[in-house]
């Protein structure tokens, strides 16, 4: 197939940015949404053009890296990952929409780049259990009820990618600071901490300039790991709890 | 002493060098070796640590591990990772499982068995010693991950849940539904977090380690390129830790990340430490297949499947009929027709073998022949849609997004991969390279694999040793080397650095009219072909004599755009390539000089009658370290194995 595309193309983070018109020929179904854009890449160097720079790494769904707003929907029209987009969603002749993750809190480095250390920095500030290597007990020493078990993983399975905060329109962390209070305060090793965990990170995610929660249910609509809105009532919860 | 192995401009020959004497493995019984090095390590006094800075370079399991127990100890730690977040190391797709000599179901499992497997599935190609640490050690890692809130699966009682894996008899495998390296990886960057916002951490994301910084014969820095800024920085150290992992994407088609890749190893290699078994790589039986010449990497689907999926090609060369119209009669279920005792589940080493000879008989089946059914027909008769679903749902599901087809009406289409490589950095009993002051862990090292690696091993090794081997061996060498102060401006680390910006500055000058991916995917592809499932003498002085005329291509003909001062992905790619040059002539040297079969490594002169591999203990039962040679061909220098514990034996799966 043959495609349109307007790509958002900024040379670095305080040069002003442009959408850009792109032809791309010879697209088949099976190619995933960055294949395409590697062969688009590969004209622009043999054109004497800079490439798209995009992030990506493990092409699977799992690391979080690939990040694009696809026709003003983050990771585009299916529910998945960009890399797991694959192009039988498109249609020849289409024209495709193509931009970074659009945030206060997460500035653009390069074309579709951006900057999600804000991420990292709400984990540090209380994402963790602490339990220093050589402490532990022995596994079967606390058992934790199955439900518990399977909530906190299904919760522990946000990748870190930040569809959630794109897709908000007040730029809330709120789905990605749940998911990970949901993992470790519905563990018996998490209870500890468990106030101080609540507290730290809400303080941290405000402090890096994402915006507040007003219930629009956007975020959740565009998670590619299925984090519900359920998460964001039990982080209220605990936050009440915590005060 | 000169042996003659190929006549081309590449690699003449290589010339053989001391036998390794000494792996700083304690004696004594097995058993208690880790004890007694541990109690004769010496200590830094806690309060002498913060005086003392480590670089781990790395996130993953093995880095992310380290850093953050480093850390809590009291070293000032500065860590690296080119992703923009420590928690997006490729370790995070591990699928399968951690295994651990936990026995908790009490069905015999011990360390000695666990040992005992890792050595047998190696194909007596590891060292003893280090393998019985990494089972005993394995032990300790669940018990750490538990109490950093892993979900890991677990049993209505509410007690941990275990599967069995690749061709063991006991259920020692510790799994997160589909997911235990995202887990895992979790677990270690949340502990590292906590030591980052400490201030105990420095953390450089989206920085490339470019070079090694060896100052009076030990390891002292690296010079590192920001990926944002293009800025070249220089760190220094009291040690350096590689966690780098391995170099699989030398092919370019595999299952690992797209960024993952060679330079930090193979710089350090060129700097003075030997490069152990680079031939030794694993192929996956279980691959999607690739559709088409745009594709960018290959996708796993877990092994488990073939527990219930039967695998067939037609009997007939040719038959392009739809899998469904092709009838019982016409269809060969080869691996259970060749292996009736183990049938479907011989190792992956074999399976892999297996596909490529089907297809290559012109049998295989999708775009281009390059794939083989794994049919679950039988299964949903048997066990019922709804149980096929539970076991494998989210499995057919990925195969169904990629593919377009519905693994529960028409056979799945599989192939091999690329997907693990045992060879790496040479490391003693201290992981400790032979260059002082510089430690290789995780799959960036060869260490306990040998040739084959069982599945779920790989994530008890990167996390043995992060969390637990290298703390202890890397405190008794700082213990024992005094501090010596280091400047940037001292002649050789300027020599390093220069050297970094030089290249970078040589690979933006060519501007050719060939992109970086273009070479790679023909370096790729001629690798694939003479130094992947079966590998011959003449292949592989065919792939000699290729490899230095396509690197003399390269830098004639090579396209980076942009500059070097700013984020540059093309520049990024050029620069891994040229490393990946090198590293894959000695592999293809490594591959014709070890003219035996074991594990991953098939050599077809090299065959039992009935066409398995055979190995050669006589005259191979070594680990080949190459020594970098920069005036001349490498060097080869010998570990004998010994094997007082497990007894070597001809595998057989028939
Ligand atoms: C699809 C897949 C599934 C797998 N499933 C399993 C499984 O179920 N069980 C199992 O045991 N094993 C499995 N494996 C193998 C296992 O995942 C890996 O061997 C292991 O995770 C490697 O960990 P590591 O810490 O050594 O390296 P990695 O996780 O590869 O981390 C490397 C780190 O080094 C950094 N780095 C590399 N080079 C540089 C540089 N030059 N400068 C700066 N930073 C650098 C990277 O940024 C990254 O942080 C699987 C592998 C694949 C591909
Ligand atoms: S909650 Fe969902 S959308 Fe947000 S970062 Fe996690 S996985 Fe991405
Ligand atoms: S590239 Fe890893 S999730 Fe998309």
């Amino acid at each position: 197939m043959n495609l349109t595309l307007r790509i958002w193309r900024q040379p670095g983070p305080d040069a002003p940015g442009e959408m850009t018109v792109y032809q791309v020929g010879g697209i088949t179904e099976d190619m995933s949404f960055l294949e395409m854009l590697d062969i688009l890449n590969e004209e622009l160097i043999l054109r004497g053009d800079q490439p798209v720079a995009f992030d990506h790494d493990c092409r699977e769904g799992i690391c979080g890296a690939c990040s694009m707003v696809i026709n003003g929907r983050p990771h585009g029209p299916e529910r998945t990952t960009t890399c797991q987009l694959h192009m039988r969603h498109f249609t020849d002749g289409d024209t495709i929409d193509v931009e970074p993750w659009r945030s206060a809190a997460f500035p653009v480095i390069k074309d579709l780049v951006v900057d999600r250390s804000a991420f990292d920095r709400i984990i540090g500030a209380g994402g963790y259990i602490t339990a220093p290597t050589g402490s532990a007990p022995d596994a079967h020493a606390v058992p934790v009820p199955k439900e518990a078990a399977d909530r906190a993983f299904e919760h522990a399975e946000c990748i870190g990618c930040g569809a959630c905060v794109a897709a908000c329109p007040n730029g809330s962390a709120m789905l990605f600071t749940a998911a990970k209070v949901v993992h470790l305060n519905l563990l018996p090793q998490g209870a500890p901490e468990r106030r101080s965990r609540v507290r730290s990170m809400v303080a941290a995610m405000d402090s890096e300039g994402f915006g507040g929660c007003t219930n629009t249910g956007e975020c959740a609509t565009a998670c590619p790991k299925g984090i519900g809105l359920d998460a964001i009532g039990t982080l209220n919860r605990e936050f009440l709890r915590a005060r | 002493m000169s042996i003659q192995v190929s006549s081309n401009q590449g690699y003449e020959h290589y010339t053989v060098g001391a036998p390794i004497a000494d792996t700083k493995a304690p004696d004594g019984p097995i058993e208690e070796r880790w004890d007694r090095r541990r109690f004769e390590a010496k200590l830094v006094n806690p309060a002498n640590r913060r005086g003392r800075t480590v670089i781990v370079v790395g996130t993953g399991l093995a880095g992310g591990a380290a850093g953050a127990t480093l850390a809590e100890q009291g070293y000032r730690v500065v860590q690296f990772c080119f992703q923009d977040s420590p928690r997006r190391a490729h370790s995070i797709a591990a699928q399968g499982g951690i295994n651990a000599a936990k026995n908790y179901r009490n069905d015999g499992d011990s360390i000695r068995r666990l040992f005992y497997d890792t050595v047998k599935g190696g194909d007596f190609r590891a060292r003893e010693s280090n393998v019985h640490r990494l089972a005993q050690v394995s032990v300790e890692i669940i018990d750490q991950c538990v109490a950093q809130g892993v979900p890991f699966a677990r049993e209505y009682g509410g007690l941990l849940d275990t599967r069995s894996f690749g061709g063991v008899q006991v259920s020692r495998t510790f799994y997160a539904r589909g997911q235990t390296g995202q887990q895992l990886l979790l677990g270690a960057y949340q502990a590292l977090s906590r030591q980052i916002a400490a201030g105990n951490v420095e953390l450089h994301a989206r920085t490339e380690m470019l070079d090694l910084v060896v100052v009076d014969g030990r390891a002292r820095g690296i010079v590192a390129r920001d990926l944002v800024t293009g800025k070249l920085e220089t760190h220094l150290a009291d040690a350096v830790v590689l966690a780098t992992g391995g170099y699989g994407n030398v092919f370019y088609l595999s299952t690992n990340a797209k960024n993952s890749n060679a330079t930090a190893i193979w710089r350090a290699h060129r700097r003075g430490a030997y490069f152990a078994n680079p031939c030794f790589t694993q192929i996956h039986p279980t691959c999607i297949p690739r559709s088409g010449d745009h594709q960018s990497k290959l996708t796993l689907m877990s092994e488990s499947l073939r527990n219930d999926g039967r695998i067939w090609v037609p009997k007939a060369a040719g038959d392009t009929r739809p899998p469904n119209a092709i009838p019982e009669a016409e269809r060969d279920y080869y691996l259970e027709r060749m292996y009736p005792s183990f049938g479907n589940l011989v190792p992956r080493d074999i399976a892999s073998r297996a596909a490529k000879a089907v297809c290559d008989e012109g049998r295989g089946v999708g775009p281009g022949g390059q794939g083989v059914y794994l049919d679950f027909a039988d299964a949903i008769a048997r066990l019922g849609r709804d149980t096929v679903a539970e076991r494998y749902g989210n499995l057919f599901d990925m195969y169904q997004r990629i593919t377009a087809e519905d693994p529960y009406q028409v056979p799945m289409r599989i192939y091999p991969a690329i997907h693990y490589t045992m060879g790496g950095l040479w490391v003693d009993y201290d992981l400790q390279t032979t260059i002082p002051g510089l430690f290789a862990i995780g799959e960036a090292n060869f260490s306990d694999h040998g040739a084959n690696r069982l599945g779920a091993s790989a994530l008890m090794q990167g996390l043995a040793d992060g969390y637990f081997v290298l703390p202890p061996t890397l405190n008794d060498y700082l213990a024992r080397t005094p501090a010596v102060p280091l400047t940037p401006d001292h002649p050789e680390v300027e020599a390093v650095a220069t050297e970094a910006a030089d290249r970078l500055a040589a690979l933006l000058a060519v501007n050719g009219d060939r992109t970086p991916d273009s070479f790679h995917r023909e370096l790729g592809e001629l690798l694939w072909d003479e130094c992947g499932m079966a590998r011959s003498a003449a292949g592989l002085r065919k792939a000699l004599e290729r490899i230095p005329e396509l690197r003399a291509e390269f830098w004639r003909r090579l396209k980076v755009p942009g500059t070097g001062e700013e984020l540059n992905q093309s520049l990024e790619k050029a620069n891994r390539l040229v490393d990946y040059f090198e590293l894959a002539e000695l592999m293809c040297l490594d591959a014709l000089h070890r003219a035996e079969s074991c594990g991953g490594h098939f050599r077809v002169e090299s065959q039992t009658p009935d066409g398995e591999a055979a190995r050669r203990d006589e005259e191979f039962g070594y680990s080949a370290a190459w020594e970098f040679n920069p005036s001349g061909p490498p060097v080869l220098h010998r570990e004998e194995l010994v094997f007082d514990h497990v007894h070597p034996t001809q595998r057989s799966y028939a």
